[in-house]
């Protein structure tokens, strides 16, 4: 196949679709402010409480008021962390936070605010697939079966940003609501791609970013629960009804609204069209490349995420190596993170070191096609056999002949 | 992307990375004098070196290396330097050496360039055993701290130098004590040590 630039890369971020491009353009002088109460600050006001009807609609929240914008993901996680550490820290509060092992880094770093803090804090541990273990939720949530005292929040995402596994979020949530805990679910990688549905999961609070599902970047959401409590995390004006200051991201917002809107309508199709191409792709890697593990849930996953560990091969280098034929994609290896560590996620799956540092996420989205998926095909397994062939670790050749050389 | 775009690394690291020299074909069969391996798969790199050695010159070399882009390219680069080279002189070859020829590396990826040296001194120190000359080239002030990967108190002083305050900093300059990590007491002792001498 001739040269192609195949973006595989979607998990990390996607494109502008051209409906949220355009819309945005059209609105580009729309400045004023929206919380003036002349015309023009009103035609703002309206865009945004439009947008917000639209994201609301998204995640199944019946109020939309529900919903207030935030600069992403990461201000919507420490808002609800940051809530909690309100709570928790009067006499008597609740000061037991539950989250997983495998959380964006966002909230495992929220969480170990509040440990430092005083707060008991519980990662827990996943099975081989990334899933929680339902009993072991069960079992923190009790007092008296656990170290902590009675629980304040449960923290989990709803799908994994590396490895695509989806959590049961439905019992997760009932399980703490019968501790009389909060449930929080960063659903940035769901939404978009899986149904996601505050009110028939019973969450507290969902995490949304706009960049994710092919709006602009420095916009997300946060969906509160009526009568769940939240606590401003920026001060200042009467925005969102005092629950979030600064002057409204107009286009930002709009774009994210529009977004939101065509994220559900084609949702699908989308991830129809998706699971066929990760099929194409993880069927292909299996058949062509000897020595493979694919990572994470084999059905309860994201559509369009698909990790693999390729032994013997370094993460970084095969991501480099395809980066030089136009294959952008991104792995689990320390190499790439500038720590010393792998992945903590595919720690978290058991799989140990080689396979965390070996690891591949092809992330796919609205714009891969099959010849995409084929191009990676054709250029994958000889980038891992070269890779292969000049690693240490031992492939069957390679220990012939290196103990005939040993004397 | 775009072929005009700067590639991550200089482009003497993607020469070296996209056309390994000296890299060992496991179709060929290469009758080495001495062999030398350090890293650990668990730390995401491991290097290994084979020398034909004659008249104590490197006449031939082959490698192999698990790890990411710049630690193959620093292999090989450093299996470019050492043929033809005494064994004296290619025992003293320092990473900064063939980071610097190289063109450079990112901060964070000096690390990658440490363990080439070390298996090439693994290499030579069991060739000098086999000849029963254990120990020749090691400086007599020089004293081996972590046993794993063969690191000096003159490693952890050079990385001191160039400004590792704690022990993560030293453990990215030099890979210190990834392995069995016994060796960390000790180390961080030496550390303070020069620390103090070469702190700001």
């Amino acid at each position: 196949m001739d040269k192609r630039f195949v973006y595989m890369d979607y998990n990390a971020t996607t494109p502008l679709r051209d409906e949220v491009k355009a819309r945005m353009i059209e609105d580009i002088d729309v400045f004023a402010n929206a919380s003036s109460m002349h015309e023009a600050g009103r035609r703002a006001r309206d865009r945004v409480e439009k947008s917000r009807a639209q994201v609301a609609a998204l995640v199944g929240a019946r109020d939309p008021e529900s919903v207030f914008f935030t600069s992403g993901g990461s201000e919507s996680n420490n808002t609800v962390f940051n809530t909690m550490y309100d709570l928790g820290r009067g006499a008597g509060g609740r000061r037991k936070i539950i989250i997983t092992s495998i959380e964006h880094p966002c909230v495992m770093n929220s969480a170990r605010r509040l440990a430092d803090e005083g707060f008991h804090v519980v990662f827990l541990g996943v099975d081989g697939y990334g899933r929680i273990r339902l009993d072991e939720l069960e079992r923190e949530l009790d007092p008296a079966r656990s170290e902590g005292g009675p629980t304040l929040l449960v923290s989990v995402m709803a799908a994994n940003n590396e490895i695509g596994t989806l959590q049961d979020m439905k019992a997760i949530a009932a399980a703490a609501k019968t501790a009389g805990a909060y449930t929080h679910s960063d659903a940035v990688q769901a939404a978009g791609k899986i149904p996601v549905d505050v009110a028939a999961w019973g969450v507290d609070y969902l995490t949304l970013s706009c960049h994710k599902i092919y709006g602009p970047k420095g916009v997300g959401a946060l969906y509160v629960r009526k009568g769940a409590p939240v606590e401003p995390l920026i001060r200042g004006g009467h925005q969102e009804l005092g629950l979030r200051a600064g002057t409204y991201n107009n286009q930002g917002i709009l774009g994210f609204g529009l977004a939101a809107e065509l994220a559900l309508r084609d949702l699908g199709g989308f991830a129809k069209r998706l699971s066929g191409l990760r099929e194409r792709l993880k069927n292909g890697i299996v058949a062509l490349v000897p020595d493979v593990r694919i990572n994470g849930h084999p059905t309860e996953v994201l559509p369009n995420t698909l990790n693999a560990s390729f032994p013997g091969a370094e993460g970084e280098a095969i991501l480099l190596s395809l980066d030089l034929e136009g294959i952008e994609v991104s792995t689990g290896s320390a190499c790439a993170s500038g720590s010393l560590e792998p992945s903590h996620v595919l720690m978290a799956t058991g799989v140990g070191p080689e396979l965390a540092h070996g690891s591949i996420r092809f992330s796919m989205g609205r714009a891969t096609s099959e010849e995409d998926v084929d191009y990676v095909l054709e250029k994958l397994p000889p980038i891992i056999k070269r890779l292969r062939r000049m690693s240490t670790v031992p492939s069957s050749s390679a220990t012939a002949t290196l103990a005939a050389c040993r004397d | 992307m775009s072929d005009t775009f700067q590639w991550l690394y200089s482009p003497i690291v993607k020469e070296h990375f996209t056309n390994p020299k000296n890299v060992f074909d496991p179709d060929e069969t290469f009758e080495g004098d001495a062999e030398g391996v350090v890293g650990n798969i668990k730390c995401g790199d491991q290097m290994m070196f084979m020398l034909k050695i004659k008249d104590d010159l490197i006449t031939d070399v082959r490698w192999k290396t698990y790890g990411c882009a710049s630690a193959i390219a620093s292999t090989s680069m450093l299996s470019e330097v050492i043929k033809g080279m005494p064994i004296r002189e290619a025992y003293s070859i320092k990473p900064s050496d063939i980071a610097s020829r190289l063109g450079g590396l990112p901060e964070n990826k000096i690390h990658c360039s440490v363990l080439g040296d070390k298996a090439l001194r693994a290499a030579i120190d069991g060739y000098l055993d086999k000849k029963g000359r254990s120990g020749e080239f090691k400086g007599e002030d020089s004293v081996v701290v972590c046993n794993c990967l063969n690191i000096t108190d003159k490693d952890i002083e050079r990385a001191a130098k160039d400004g590792a305050r704690t022990w993560e900093q030293l453990q990215a300059a030099t890979k210190i004590g990834t392995v069995c990590g016994s060796c960390k007491p000790r180390a961080e002792e030496l550390l303070h040590e020069f620390a103090h001498i070469y702190g700001d």
